[in-house]
């Protein structure tokens, strides 16, 4: 069993006499990344500050290595990393910039030369070393940023909707490198972001923050096909996300095995690779059972029970149970035609292509 | 005209014979001067670090006082330094009335809020989240304390010049509290008012050149620091 690095205890967060923040418990260990989401306002900003010991709650602790953090604030700072939205860098050089931090700590030369040497290769920024600053795109400015703090080789990195400023395909990149780099890194992550697509392909274990609270933590697909409530719901979106293991490839048709069903999607992959399947309801088409053979374009066609039928404005959404939960967008007049109610079968049909898989770590909470 | 230009050529033959009258005063004028600057920069910076980052209550108030005493009027200043300095004054056992720190006294106070209020200004206009983000890379209250100074170096480099030159152009509370005593307090702006009162408007006008051109060579070096930084 693995000792949580940091968290938090029955924590509480006032602004002007307003209670804003308000987390019971929280912990993050080695090797975990955390993707804390929730929207604008939700206080995960202010969560991720009372983590880096940035700011005093007005009730509850911080633990560091499971003790009370009281004193001595700065060497356990020094021991945490954090990335804000804006990379708010200082006015020198690439190269000082990933320095600063560990000339704060007073690391010896050859060493720190050589850290700063090894992340500015990691983050593609070698190249810029010697570049001001102030001439940088807000791709190279948030590398930059991110390479300041992983060459701390800190124990927790917190990072705070870093790609939030950043155009998609800058965005796109910068995902990547974190999710190539993370993986080779001891530390505990903690990725603030109000982005669910950022915070499936990151996280390893999700957290929803709504309204100061976390109202639900789990493993990413746990929460999206069974959010706690209404509002996780209504945030995390009601797409079907399921996960599976790449049991083929094939010339780009991509077998994955979900709770014993074959799901063909479109893309690449490896064998054995766990996946997220995600699939967006408009994508699904319910086909009669006896007609389902007559589908010849889809790759896909699943038996499935109909759980619930509920109207969605214009639409009707149907939850189905086809060994995993499926949900599909269809007209009414479709529904109608179909006849379908609750407990009625179904054949949900979607093609290859309209599968999504994301890579994914499998959630290893230590508990 | 005529005077002007007499002046110039007389302030050069001051300057290149080697005056020790001139040298002298003008040596105490940057030595007076750079202390009370000096001593402004370290009031002045601290308090408006406090004020920029602390952003304690009543900050509003205490930046427009400071915007205020920018406009400080040195002649009351020197009236009220000199009769705390006064032998009955609440200050009189210092026996520093007349001295060169009497001076330095006054100049400070003359100086401080200029340097206060021009510094905080400089700092309220870092980006805000910078402090945080100072202190998040591990840096201790002094560490980020002099990074942030760094950052806002254009400000404070003009509020040290903008502090220097209050302070060296300044003359009511430099004879008020001075004296202007030949060879112990006498500086380059109380030497011009009594070579005026005297008549010799030449010697005046020469030494306002000299005075003139001290304050630009240690301006040109400032701004030189300031203009090399921020191209780095």
């Amino acid at each position: 069993m693995t000792e949580a690095i940091l968290g938090l205890r029955d924590v509480v967060v006032e602004r002007a006499g307003r209670q804003i923040l308000e987390v019971d418990s929280l912990d993050v260990y080695p090797r975990d990344v955390l993707a804390v989401v929730g929207p604008n306002g939700a206080g995960k900003s202010t969560l991720l500050r009372v983590m880096a010991l940035l700011e005093r709650p007005a009730q509850g602790q911080v633990l560091f290595d499971g003790q009370p953090v009281r004193h001595h604030l700065l060497a356990y700072r020094r021991r945490m990393a954090v990335v804000f939205q804006e990379p708010l860098l200082l006015d020198t050089t690439v190269e000082a910039n990933v320095r600063s931090g560990l000339s704060l700590r007073g690391v010896a030369r050859p060493e720190r030369d050589r850290r700063v040497r090894l992340w500015l290769e990691r983050f593609g920024i070698a190249g810029l070393a010697g570049r001001s600053v102030r001439t940088l795109s807000g791709g190279e400015a948030q590398r930059t940023s991110l390479a300041r703090a992983l060459v701390l080789e800190p124990q927790v990195l917190l990072l705070d909707e870093p790609f939030a400023a950043l155009d998609a395909p800058t965005r796109q990149e910068l995902i990547d490198d974190l999710d190539r780099l993370l993986p080779e890194l001891e530390m505990a992550t903690v990725f603030v972001t109000h982005d669910r697509a950022e915070a499936l392909r990151l996280g390893d274990r999700l957290a929803v923050l709504l309204g100061g609270r976390i109202r639900q933590i789990g493993a990413p697909g746990a929460i999206f096909a069974a959010p706690a409530d209404e509002e996780v719901a209504a945030f995390v979106g009601t797409e079907t996300i399921a996960r599976g293991r790449i049991r083929s490839v094939d010339s780009g048709l991509v077998t994955v095995d979900v709770a014993g069903r074959d799901v063909e999607a479109a893309g690449a992959g490896e064998p054995g690779a766990d996946v997220l399947v995600c699939l967006r309801p408009e994508d699904i088409v319910l086909v009669p059972p006896d007609e389902a053979a007559k589908m010849t374009s889809a790759r896909n066609r699943l038996p499935a029970v109909v759980r619930r039928v509920v109207p969605a404005g214009a639409h009707v959404r149907v939850e189905l149970d086809a060994g995993f939960a499926i949900v599909a967008l269809i007209t009414k007049q479709s529904l109608e035609d179909l006849n379908l109610a609750p407990g009625s079968r179904a054949v949900v049909s979607f093609k290859a292509v309209a599968v999504h898989l994301i890579p994914h770590r499998p959630a290893s909470p230590p508990s | 005209m005529g005077l002007i230009w007499d002046g110039l050529t007389e302030a050069l033959r001051l300057i290149f014979t080697g005056d020790s009258y001139v040298y002298e005063i003008t040596l105490l004028s940057l030595t007076v001067s750079g202390a009370a600057t000096g001593i402004a920069l370290v009031i002045g910076l601290s308090v408006a670090s406090f004020l920029a980052f602390s952003a304690p209550p009543g900050r509003t108030l205490a930046l427009s006082a400071f915007n205020a005493g920018m406009a400080l009027p040195p002649v009351a200043v020197g009236l009220l330094v000199a009769v705390m300095l006064w032998r009955t004054g609440p200050l009189g056992q210092l026996h520093i009335l007349y001295t060169p720190t009497a001076i330095i006294i006054a100049q400070a106070v003359i100086a401080t809020p200029v340097v206060t209020a021009l510094s905080a200004a400089g700092l309220q206009s870092l980006p805000p989240g910078l402090r945080l983000q100072v202190l998040a890379l591990g840096a201790s209250r002094w560490q980020a304390a002099l990074l942030l100074f760094r950052e806002a170096r254009l400000s404070l480099l003009a509020a040290g010049i903008a502090g220097f030159g209050a302070a060296i152009s300044e003359v009511g509370a430099t004879i008020m509290v001075g004296g202007n005593i030949k060879g112990s307090t006498r500086t380059l702006t109380s030497a011009i008012v009594l070579e005026v009162q005297q008549g010799d408007f030449e010697t005046a006008m020469a030494l306002s050149f000299i005075l003139l051109a001290v304050i630009f060579a240690v301006v040109l070096a400032f701004t030189v620091i300031q203009q090399r930084r921020s191209a780095s």
